[in-house]
């Protein structure tokens, strides 16, 4: 099924929890935050959060800035 | 001389409730390089870092995660709301940061016009009610308008950050009476945000009597980033000494400093 991850299509097995998906990005989520369909997902959460076709999901981190 | 003494000893930056020794605070941003940002923060004194939050490179073309630089055990980490030109784009990206897990602060932009950066009024002050009420400590990025910070300061911000100048425009202090009056009228601490471009503009915008100055540009952006970040940490001191220590009056005419007194025939 097709999701989309910050702002890009991406396929993904059906039925993936947010936890999954970001060990399938080599993502640590300790530096990562997570948002689904706009909602704030948090850490303790994303492996009992399943991921829907269709679903918007934003990986966010802190970059440099002033 | 203990008048002397007490000057010297000024008392801590306090914003939401932290107390920091330094009053510059430095941006992270456009380094030519990490580890020149490492060592320009390292030299400028600064406690508090900003940091903006973005999507995470998923293609790993490069990894730049600003917390493989920057130790936040070392340094407060002050998220800001950078790139949002709505109240509801900066309470996403506010919510965000804090999810990070490091504070509760803000460093609150609402942008109102992609030529001037200058801030939308209207969408800063909803954002900041807002934001107050979820807890947020607030510091919030504002033109230097007088009406504007006060009613800042009523939505519970933490500090109010009137500009210099637009950011990135190293134009320096073009209203130091405007922004001397915000800092007169205000309980919550004031921090100059953007526009500095050399050390003389640090110094002439803490002789003002703002509680700290904010910027980025102006070190990174430096032929010597490493060295402006010094002179930005002395002039930042100088300019806050001379404050405290109180200027001489102006005079239109020359009075001398040498006795008139004992003057040869």
């Amino acid at each position: 099924m097709e999701v989309v991850v910050n702002g890009s299509p991406k396929t993904v097995r059906p039925g993936v929890t947010l936890l999954e998906l970001l060990a399938e990005l080599a993502l640590d989520p300790r530096t990562v935050v997570v948002e689904h369909n706009r909602r704030i997902v948090r850490r303790p959460a994303l492996g009992e959060t399943p991921v829907a076709a269709g679903d918007a999901i934003e990986l966010v981190h802190f970059v440099g800035g002033g | 001389m203990t008048t002397a003494i007490a000057t010297l000893q000024d008392t801590p930056f306090t914003v939401g409730g932290r107390a920091f020794q330094s009053r510059l605070m430095v941006g992270t941003g456009k380094y030519p390089d990490n580890e020149t940002m490492t060592r320009a923060i390292a030299a400028s004194g600064a406690e508090i870092v900003t940091v903006a939050v973005r999507r995470v490179n998923l293609d790993r073309s490069r990894d730049d995660s600003i917390l493989h630089h920057l130790d936040p055990k070392r340094f407060f980490l002050l998220a800001n709301t950078a790139g949002c030109y709505t109240a509801e784009d900066a309470i996403r990206y506010a919510r965000l940061a804090r999810e990070a897990g490091f504070n509760e602060f803000v460093k609150l932009e609402v942008i109102g016009d992609q030529e001037t950066l200058l801030p939308d009024v209207q969408g800063l002050l909803e954002a900041a009610r807002v934001l107050v009420k979820e807890g947020f400590q607030v510091l919030a990025y504002s033109n230097e308008d007088l009406i504007t910070a006060l009613r800042l300061e009523d939505a519970g911000c933490a500090a109010v950050m009137p500009l210099a100048s637009p950011i990135g425009s190293g134009l320096g202090l073009l209203n130091p009476v405007t922004v001397r009056t915000i800092k007169r009228r205000l309980k919550v601490p004031v921090v100059v945000d953007a526009g500095v471009g050399t050390a003389s503009d640090a110094c002439l915008t803490m002789e003002q009597g703002v509680d700290g100055i904010l910027m980025n540009t102006a070190i990174a952006a430096a032929q010597d980033p490493v060295a402006m970040a010094r002179a930005m940490r002395l002039a930042v001191e100088a300019g806050r000494l001379a404050f405290l220590a109180g200027r001489m009056p102006k005079r239109e005419v020359a009075v001398p400093s040498s006795p008139l007194e004992g003057l040869l025939d």
